[in-house]
């Protein structure tokens, strides 16, 4: 099932198909390290709803809705 | 000897090169770009290598100017070496950055820092194994603890001796036919380092396609050929892509996971209190009172409540209080630059010009600027601390959502908070903001939050006013102050966010780095950095505004030396513009050129405002150090209870006068100290006389409204009354059509139509 990375609840996981977006915000997507194949697993949204934080890679990451919403997933568990 | 040392951001760059350069760096800005540039000396190898600290970047993409900068770097200045500093504890993505600064034909060694904390997490990383898979030699090291880092200067200056060709990591899939020619093509021309040129070709990097023109037309000719699969045609993706998978490919070989329980770590269970959902803005309310109240207040821990009046009176620890230790310091300073003061002037005869100059204007302006350091100093201590544990990015993780509306990300909160103590430290906090745009906008509202030193003004009025007119509230004038600047910094940021800083809400992709405890020799360094810089801009720049006011407002025209400033060149030509602020009201009356003047003065320093307000009445003590309520009876208070000439066509104009001169004071150019540090980090004369315009005249539309709208409350409050909430509606009508981008477009495409028009005409 594919779903955005925006839409993802806290403990779900599942790997990158596709980016949905251009220029700076792509390539620093992809600096990060949310590449097609990456595996992501959601941790929390911030207190006031937004952003997201998310572990991929051995790491935390945070971004807002709004970038997360370019990130198609697929969905593991 | 030059090596440059490069990494990520929260790799511990700083702490390496602190561990190798000791105090010895110097620090300046990139050209062109505020981006921070550091040099010093390694010299415990009998070489003396310079070590060139490159900014922290994820990529070497030319999209941010750390990355653009750092690019040119190695690319014009060819370092003998480059040292590529790694977080063992986040090895996978460091590595991404380590494939980029590979493909160079310049030396590098990669320094595994941290290993020893990835250890304790269970992962043992071989360092050989990995230097294998890599092509490239790495050393463990511990930045923090200093171990190893003699042995990584070793290995650093074999390698910079041998001859190095970039290794490609991307001659695969999808890109292995397209790579080999285009590599043939640099080759053929005989250009430096053809690897890194040829991949960032096939990534369509812009600034590559717009030095090779030619290559570039023959490459998209090759790259139509390709498929790309899920990339679609992207070929930047499809290089991060490879990126990505050779690291995985090559990196797990050397990884040895240990059979410890893979738990949660410290960081993650830290992370689950400080960013809960429900408690995590308490607590950073929580540390933020703290941080605050440890700086400024003069109650610590409110012990001031427990104890009975008059109990005890040390000086500098306090009254029947115990200060915190930002005023202890402050105190201390002030003691110290006090007595030097009156040793000076006692040594010196009376009455005399050279006298004034150096205690009323060198010495009393420098103190003046001097006495912030204690708590500059404290506040940058405590930001400090929060930025190297890692807090910081929660704080900005926490307030995005607040920020995203007024053009901001969450990272401005923290600069914008310290305005509330001081403007400088706040100003110089704004480095921290990756954007250009979001930065400019942060310094050019900072000055709308009253800081600590224009207290005393409100303090003042505020006390004088309500023992005059009973029906006023002296705390509440002061808290409507704060209230305003807060209002009107909202505001601004919107109106900047729509025109002039323009952009678009910067992007939040921000890493959240694991907590660890700060390291005290980091700190200090830090400190001595921040005041270096402090010091020495009070040194130049504010001496000599100082000494140039001093002469303006102690000499007339005919170049003697007057006690009464009114008389002086300062007071003539502030007589001479008084109509200018007439409008404002507080210069109404015969005695409104004076208000002026202190207003002019207070563009110095908000300090002198007050005192310059008591040296016009006649008042012989300092005011500053009165109590209102004792002001009141004298010359002084009936000056400023006279503010406006006190009737205009049977009005009684008091109170809107002082509140259109407090605003005045608010939003005005802070002071001298604040212009120098927005002078630095703006780093361009245009941006910052576009930002003392913005302030001064954002200063003067407010004063004008206030003074107008009090006059017609206090003549018919019910009118005002509808004005005021049409006001309210319409400004927040504004904010909610503006965040939702409904009236972004037409006033942006007017604009630049207006700037391109007066490109022509030009």
């Amino acid at each position: 099932m594919l779903v955005k990375l925006n839409e993802f609840i806290p403990e779900q996981s599942g790997v990158v198909k596709k980016i949905q977006a251009e220029g700076k915000i792509r390539r620093r997507l992809f600096d990060m390290g949310i590449t097609p194949g990456a595996v992501i697993v959601m941790r929390k949204t911030a207190p006031l709803g937004d952003p997201i934080e998310v572990n991929l890679r051995g790491y935390e990451l945070s971004l807002r809705k709004s970038e997360a919403e370019c990130v198609v997933m697929e969905v593991e568990k | 000897m030059r090596f440059a040392l490069a990494g990520n951001p929260n790799s511990g760059k700083t702490t390496l090169f602190n561990a190798l350069t000791g105090s010895t760096a110097h620090v300046g800005n990139w050209p062109g770009v505020t981006v921070e540039k550091k040099s010093g000396y390694y010299k415990k190898l009998g070489e003396k290598i310079e070590i060139i600290d490159l900014p922290g970047i994820y990529s070497l993409s030319p999209y941010t100017p750390e990355e653009i900068v750092s690019r040119n770097y190695v690319l014009e200045e060819k370092p003998d070496c480059i040292i590529n500093i790694v977080d063992s504890t986040n090895l996978l993505r460091n590595l991404y950055l380590t494939t980029q600064l590979n493909e160079l034909d310049i030396p590098m060694i990669v320094a595994l820092n941290m290993s020893d904390v990835s250890e304790k997490n269970g992962d043992f990383i071989d360092a050989e194994k990995l230097s294998e898979e890599l092509n490239v030699k790495a050393v463990k090291i511990s930045a923090l603890k200093g171990s190893n880092i003699k042995e990584l200067m070793e290995e650093a200056l074999k390698c910079a001796k041998e001859p190095k060709k970039g290794v490609c990591v991307v001659n695969d899939g999808a890109l292995k036919g397209i790579y080999k020619e285009v590599y043939g093509l640099y080759e053929k021309e005989n250009i430096e380092n053809p690897v890194f040129h040829t991949v960032k070709m096939i990534e369509g990097d812009s600034l590559e396609t717009e030095k090779f023109p030619d290559i570039e037309k023959k490459c998209s000719e090759l790259k139509e050929k390709i498929d790309t699969g899920d990339f679609e045609g992207d070929f930047e993706g499809v290089v991060a892509d490879l990126r990505y998978k050779y690291i995985d490919k090559h990196y797990e070989p050397s990884l040895k996971k240990s059979n410890k329980m893979q738990g949660m770590t410290k960081s993650d269970k830290a992370d689950k209190v400080l960013t809960h959902k429900i408690w995590g803005i308490p607590i950073f309310l929580l540390i933020m009172f703290a941080v605050f109240h440890l700086t400024f207040s003069e109650n610590l821990l409110f012990i001031g409540y427990f104890i009975p009046e008059g109990s005890f009176d040390i000086p500098i620890l306090g009254t029947d209080a115990i200060n915190s230790p930002g005023v202890i310091l402050f105190n201390i300073v002030d003691w110290i630059t006090s007595s030097i003061t009156e040793a000076v002037g006692g040594a010196m005869p009376e009455g005399t010009w050279y006298t004034s100059l150096i205690c009323d204007g060198l010495l009393s302006g420098v103190f003046s600027v001097l006495s912030f350091i204690p708590q500059i100093l404290v506040l940058f201590l405590f930001l400090s601390i929060l930025e190297d544990s890692g807090y910081m990015a929660r704080v900005a993780f926490i307030m995005d959502r607040a920020f995203r509306k007024f053009g901001l990300s969450g990272k401005a909160f923290m600069p914008l908070l310290m305005c509330f103590g001081c403007a400088v430290p706040g100003i110089m906090a704004t480095r921290t903001l990756e954007n250009e745009g979001e930065r400019k906008r942060a310094i050019c509202i900072a000055p709308f939050f009253s800081c600590g030193a224009k207290l005393p003004i409100w303090a003042a009025f505020a006390g004088v006013f309500a023992q005059v007119y009973s029906g006023l509230n002296a705390e509440l004038i002061v808290f409507s102050m704060y209230l305003i600047g807060i209002v009107v910094a909202i505001i601004g940021a919107l109106i900047l966010k729509l025109t002039a800083a323009k952009g678009e809400t910067p992007p939040f992709i921000m890493e959240l780095p694991n907590y660890h405890a700060p390291q005290f020799k980091n700190l200090m360094l830090h400190l001595w950095d921040k005041l270096k810089h402090y010091i020495y801009r009070a040194a130049t720049i504010i001496a000599g505004a100082v000494v140039i006011i001093w002469f303006l407002s102690s000499f007339n025209f005919e170049w003697q030396f007057v006690e009464d400033s009114g008389q002086s060149i300062l007071g003539s030509i502030a007589k001479l513009f008084t109509w200018v602020f007439v409008p404002l009201g507080f210069a109404m009356g015969d005695d409104g050129w004076k208000f002026v003047v202190a207003a002019i003065t207070g563009l110095i320093a908000k300090e002198m405002v007050v005192s310059t307000l008591g040296v016009f009445s006649g008042l012989e003590e300092d005011a500053l150090e009165m109590e209102a309520s004792d002001i009141v009876s004298t010359p002084l208070g009936i000056m400023m209870t006279g503010i406006g000439g006190g009737v205009l066509g049977g009005v009684d104009i008091a109170i809107p006068a002082m509140f259109s001169f407090m605003c005045f004071n608010l939003l005005s150019v802070p002071c001298m100290a604040a212009v120098a540090a927005a002078s630095g980090e703006l780093n361009s004369k245009k941006k910052l006389w576009t930002a003392i315009a913005f302030w001064m005249l954002t200063a003067y539309l407010v004063s004008l409204f206030v003074f107008w709208f009090g006059v017609l409350a206090t003549v018919l409050w019910w009118a005002a009354l509808i004005v005021g909430l049409v006001i309210v509606a319409v400004v927040v009508t504004l904010v909610v059509l503006s965040t939702k981008h409904i009236i972004k477009m037409p006033k942006f495409e007017f604009l630049k139509k207006l700037k391109k028009n007066s490109k022509k005409s030009s």
